[in-house]
This record gives structure tokens, C-alpha cells and sequence, in this order.
């Protein structure tokens, strides 16, 4: 079921980079800095406002794809790779989604494990692509099957 | 704050050694980013997943090393920022967060990242490209 699923996408959704979610979020990795806090160092910097932690897009709705359910417990997260064209600025609208790129099986000491790669991206109000965050999902056999079972 | 461009091939940034971990910062984490895999704040569902206790989420992880780049927002940012998890996070795990500049190529700098524990032992490691303005 997972290699039908490569090149699929979903559907964009818009997220707002909030305000308060950019300060709890920064908080909740120990990095209050003002840049990302403080509105009157966000208006004297370059951005003219706040900006948001790279690690951010965590928090964004990127939509489901359709006919896959992946469980919400027992994925191994393996690998995580943001690129910027630029800082998430406070405040502005970013339009997300999501696609796999990839599923592959490899025998692992713990059976057969599944590897799944999502591409995610997220574009600004001109239809730019600020960031796009490459994922690895790891499922091991249990998982596995039990997904491939449903 | 470390001038970025005073910097020589295999210096590193100040590194920073974490608070001992609690439950509360998962806890914490959990709500500021929506992840509520139990496996991480609940020790009974850790414990079902066949964990010695609840670990941290790799992302906590990787959002805390970042703070390493923080100050120098005004002359440049994060362009790439790549991470792979390796090992779990336990509560009262030291983490300790390091970044050594590899190489230097026009206006980006390479940057080897790494989150170790107490024993010395890398949960996360990879790469950060910083590109300046």
C-alpha cells in the first residue's frame, strides 16, 4: 500500500506563523531569544519583525494524503532536513503540503523495515517556497503489518 | 557573541550544555508542537512500546541544537539544516549541543552539528549550512 502511495500529495492548507505559538514554541526548546519574542527587537532587525525558529514547520498542518493512515504510535522518526530560502517571518501565511517521495523495505535486525520519505513544502503569499522539510519515517515489522493489514 | 567571520576551519560555536531533562520540558514540547506521542510524556505507553521509560522527541532535540545559530539572525540564516536521529534521549539525560565549523565556501558556512549525552554518546547529529547576507 505505501509504494501506491508515492507521488501523492495533499491538499494545501494555510497556516498562520502565530504569534503566540512562535513564543511557546521557542520557549518549549529552551531558545526564548528576543528575535523570535520581543516585538520591538523583531521591528529594529532586517526581517522587520519577529521570525520563527527553524524547527518551527513542526507545528504547521501540511493535510493528509488520501489512503494512507499511518498510526500515530510505534514510527521511528530517522531523518530531518529543512531548507530556507529565507526566515519564517511572524505573522504571515504559509500555504502547506506534503508528498511521499519514497517507501522502501530493508531487513533490519528487528525484521523487515519499512522506510518512508515525505517531502514537505511551504510557500508564502506569492506563491514562493520559503521552506521545504525532507522527512524519514522508519516502520518496523509489527507496525508494518499491522498497516498492511487494514 | 562569536563573530561568524573570525571563525577558522574546525573552531565551533560556544557550545551550550542543557538543564538535565525533565518531563515537564516533553510535556512542554508536546503542546507547543502538537507531536503527543504518548511514548514521550507517558511512561506506561513507553514502557508498552518496549522503552525502558518515555524519551525525548527527536525534534525537541533538534530544535534545541538550533539555538546555537540564534544570535547571529542579523547577518545571516539557517539555509539548510539537516539531522539525523541516533540514538534516544532519556529523562535527566546532560545534553550537550556543539556546532564545528568544516568548511567555508563563499558565503555559506558548513557547520557539523551534534547533540551528546552525558556519556558522550550522539543522539542527533548532521549538518547545518548557514548562508550570510
Amino acid at each position: 500500500m505505501f509504494n501506491e502511495s508515492i507521488g501523492k500529495r495533499s491538499n494545501p492548507v494555510k497556516n498562520i506563523v502565530e504569534r503566540g505559538a512562535v513564543k511557546k514554541f521557542a520557549l518549549s526548546i529552551g531558545d526564548p531569544h528576543p528575535i523570535f519574542i520581543d516585538e520591538e527587537t523583531g521591528r529594529q532587525s532586517r526581517y522587520g519583525t519577529n521570525i520563527a525558529p527553524p524547527t518551527f514547520p513542526r507545528v504547521f498542518d501540511f493535510g493528509m494524503i488520501e489512503s494512507l493512515n499511518l498510526p500515530n504510535k510505534g514510527l521511528i522518526h530517522g531523518e530531518q532536513v529543512y531548507r530556507y530560502n529565507r526566515p519564517l517571518k511572524v505573522g504571515e501565511e504559509i500555504t502547506c503540503y506534503t508528498e511521499v517521495k519514497d517507501y522502501y523495505e530493508k531487513k533490519g535486525k528487528q525484521g523487515e523495515m519499512g522506510f518512508l520519505a515525505f517531502k514537505n513544502y511551504g510557500k508564502d503569499a506569492n506563491g514562493e517556497i520559503v521552506f521545504t522539510a525532507e522527512q524519514l519515517v522508519i516502520l518496523n515489522e509489527t507496525i508494518r503489518r499491522m498497516v498492511m493489514s487494514k | 557573541m562569536t563573530t561568524l567571520t573570525e571563525l577558522h576551519i574546525g573552531d565551533s560555536l560556544h557550545s551550550i550544555e542543557l538543564a538535565p531533562v525533565t518531563r515537564l520540558d516533553l510535556i512542554k514540547y508536546a503542546g507547543a508542537s502538537g507531536d503527543f506521542n504518548p511514548i514521550h510524556t507517558i511512561d506506561e505507553e513507553a514502557k508498552n512500546a518496549g522503552l525502558p521509560g518515555i524519551i525525548a522527541h527527536g525534534m525537541w532535540t533538534m530544535g534545541n541544537l538550533a539555538k546555537l545559530f540564534s544570535n547571529l539572525y542579523e547577518i545571516g540564516f539557517i539555509e539548510e539544516y539537516r539531522i539525523r536521529f541516533k540514538g534516544m534521549v532519556f529523562l535527566n539525560d546532560v545534553i550537550t549541543l556543539q556546532a564545528d565549523l568544516k568548511e567555508k565556501n563563499g558565503n555559506r558556512y558548513f557547520f557539523n552539528v551534534a547533540a551528546t549525552n552525558q556519556s558522550g554518546k550522539e543522539a542527533i547529529s548532521g549538518e547545518v549550512i548557514f548562508k550570510t547576507y
